[in-house]
């Protein structure tokens, strides 16, 4: 190989840019990242469509295998159920943060990252924004899944448009705990096996697929309380599919998811960023 | 860039538990040289590594890079220092260039600079061809050769470089050394780990030698080998009869004591005056009607450096390393 042999002396040219405050900083760095997983994504979609089809075969197989046999209140169980399985599909796609997150340890880029000048929330922020690019993505494709097997919403645009934000919200608030996680285990394999052995129960023993009422005594504290349920409630009532829930009860389930994604960030953004600062590849 | 040593260490300990990966690691690199960190596996070379790079804190001692502290300053080095790890820590779904506007940018640079020296650095690389496919269908030298390209993004003053060429085959390695000496040529320090006593030899303006975490020897490959002795001798007879007398001819030529290897036929022992000491050798043994199949003379390798201060022998990749590594110590 020919190496060139520039008369650069080291350190002279190509200056930094200076003079942004750190924030600025942090918000160029964590897009830079970002759109690099989305280009990913775009480049390798077998992620993607794993994420999309996971979903899909859950529709199919309680809306039509299980969903004869389960009685929800006053309604059609495809309307009770597809908001249940929106809020699975966010959760479940945060996985791919800590898969991602636990490839860059592994790989060593985790260590080089660190060892820029750059911010050092970036790389995980970078990771949670490019999943809520895909989940928004995957949402769009569950609509339209939704739509084809019965699912019809009610309400306003602006209600529409306020349940997509919490679906969002809680998206990126699980992204959170899955950088956490992915930053933790140090191999692809225990961040994928840790990213979601958690979220089975959250899922199941949640208002998703079944009313919670159905559910023994000692389950339904858990039940009632899981963010999974009061999210799930929160885009029933704003989608008016469960004549159940009265406004008072979506509004009290919307209070209550913000709660939680704002809780699930206060205590994980920090959590994940200190911990990426001492993660280095073993 | 303040005075002083750019790479310097005092004292550095890290444990992971009851391992001591560093115990009072001592270290300095002189600006615009190379050092050598040569160590066995596990003898804490990338922990050290890592420790000026900031990726970790030292449990105690002191160390400075680019003149700033590691543990306190850390945000001021990482705008100095370029690092290439151990593994190839590239993007594998992004294309050559692209991985490496993406560094650039990460280290500040306006997006048209990154861009720039992004083209530049395939083209010194030798990776324009490919520079707009992905990663992914790199062969391991191209991405070796991405990877040292990435580190050298922001033209650093100082360089960490983790066993380089580790994986590489011959040819790729060659091609990367050439590439290190080139940037040692124009000013940078680096300080790199290897396994490898041929780089080590090859590259190095100074080389210390790790093991159990601390340096047992620091010197130029030069000084290390005179403090295993200076040139041998060394000489097989044809019949095992002759093997004793041949002993006697070579002590009393060089009057020292000598090794005798009886199974390989051969006697050796330290010379003082090099090659003039193997012509009167040769007359001897023939006055002494004794037929020698092989006389040489030769420096102290790495090899015998390294086994005579660890008591243990320097790892060896045979495939790597055609044509190293042979047996030749007659103990």
């Amino acid at each position: 190989m020919a190496v060139a042999r520039t008369s650069v002396t080291p350190g002279t040219r190509y200056r930094p840019v200076t003079g942004r405050p750190a924030i600025v900083w942090a918000l160029l760095d964590a897009m830079l990242l970002a759109r690099r997983s989305v280009l990913r994504t775009w480049r390798e979609p077998q992620l993607i469509v794993f994420v999309a089809i996971q979903p899909v075969m859950f529709v199919v197989l309680f809306r039509y295998v299980f969903g004869g046999a389960i009685q929800v209140p006053g309604g059609q169980y495809v309307n009770y159920l597809m908001p249940g399985i929106f809020v699975q599909t966010v959760a479940f796609g945060g996985v791919i943060t800590a898969i991602g997150l636990a490839e860059d340890m592994q790989r060593g880029l985790i260590d080089r990252f660190r060892s820029l000048p750059m911010s050092s929330s970036a790389v995980v922020t970078g990771r949670t924004v490019a999943d809520l690019v895909r989940n928004l993505f995957t949402v769009v494709i569950m609509l339209a899944v939704g739509f084809l097997v019965g699912f019809r919403p009610g309400g306003t645009i602006f209600e529409f448009v306020l349940a997509i934000l919490v679906l969002m919200g809680i998206s990126f608030a699980f992204s959170w705990i899955s950088a956490f996680i992915g930053l933790l285990v140090h191999t692809v394999e225990a961040a994928q096996s840790g990213g979601f052995i958690w979220l089975f129960p959250l899922t199941f023993a949640s208002s998703a697929f079944v009313p919670v009422a159905t559910m023994p005594s000692w389950l339904r504290g858990f039940a009632e309380h899981n963010p999974i349920t009061v999210l799930a409630d929160s885009l029933r009532g704003l989608f008016h599919v469960n004549p159940a829930l009265t406004t008072a009860d979506t509004r009290w389930a919307l209070i209550q998811s913000v709660g939680w994604i704002v809780a699930i960030l206060a205590v994980f953004v920090p959590l994940s960023v200190m911990q990426y600062r001492r993660s280095t590849a073993r | 860039m303040k005075n002083g040593y750019p790479i310097q260490a005092e004292g550095l300990v890290k444990t992971y538990g009851k391992v001591r990966a560093l115990d009072g690691l001592d270290l300095q690199v002189e600006q615009g040289t190379l050092l050598a960190l040569l160590g066995p596996n596990g003898a804490g070379k990338t922990t050290a590594v890592r420790i000026f790079t900031t990726l970790l804190k030292p449990d105690s001692g002191r160390a400075t890079v680019a003149g700033y502290d590691v543990t306190r300053e850390p945000d001021r080095i990482k705008s100095h220092i370029g690092l290439a790890g151990q593994s190839v820590a590239i993007d594998e779904y992004l294309t050559g260039l692209e991985n490496l506007e993406m560094i650039g940018q990460l280290y500040h640079l306006s997006a048209r600079d990154a861009k720039r020296r992004a083209f530049e650095l395939v083209a010194q690389f030798d990776l324009i061809d490919a520079a707009g496919r992905v990663a992914k269908t790199y062969s391991g030298g191209m991405r070796r050769r991405l990877d040292l390209a990435a580190s050298l993004v922001a033209i650093p003053p100082v360089l960490f470089l983790d066993e380089p060429t580790t994986g590489l085959d011959p040819r790729s390695r060659r091609q990367t050394w050439e590439v290190i000496s080139a940037l040692v040529v124009q000013g940078t320090t680096i300080l790199l780990t290897t396994q490898y006593l041929e780089e080590a030899d090859e590259l190095a303006n100074r080389i210390a030698v790790v093991d159990a975490g601390r340096v047992i020897a620091e010197g130029t490959s030069d000084e290390l080998k005179n403090r295993v002795g200076g040139n041998r001798i060394e000489v097989a007879v044809a019949k095992d009869a002759d093997l004793s007398r041949a002993a006697e001819v070579v002590r009393r030529h060089l009057s020292t004591d000598v090794s005798i290897d009886p199974h390989q036929r051969r006697v050796s022992g330290p010379s003082r005056d090099g090659t003039s000491q193997l012509a009167g050798l040769v007359r001897d043994f023939d006055a002494a009607g004794i037929a020698i199949t092989d006389l040489q003379l030769h420096r102290p390798s790495l090899d015998d450096v390294f086994l005579t201060l660890t008591g243990h022998q320097a790892e060896q990749e045979k495939a790597a390393e055609p044509g190293r590594g042979r047996a030749r110590r007659a103990s």
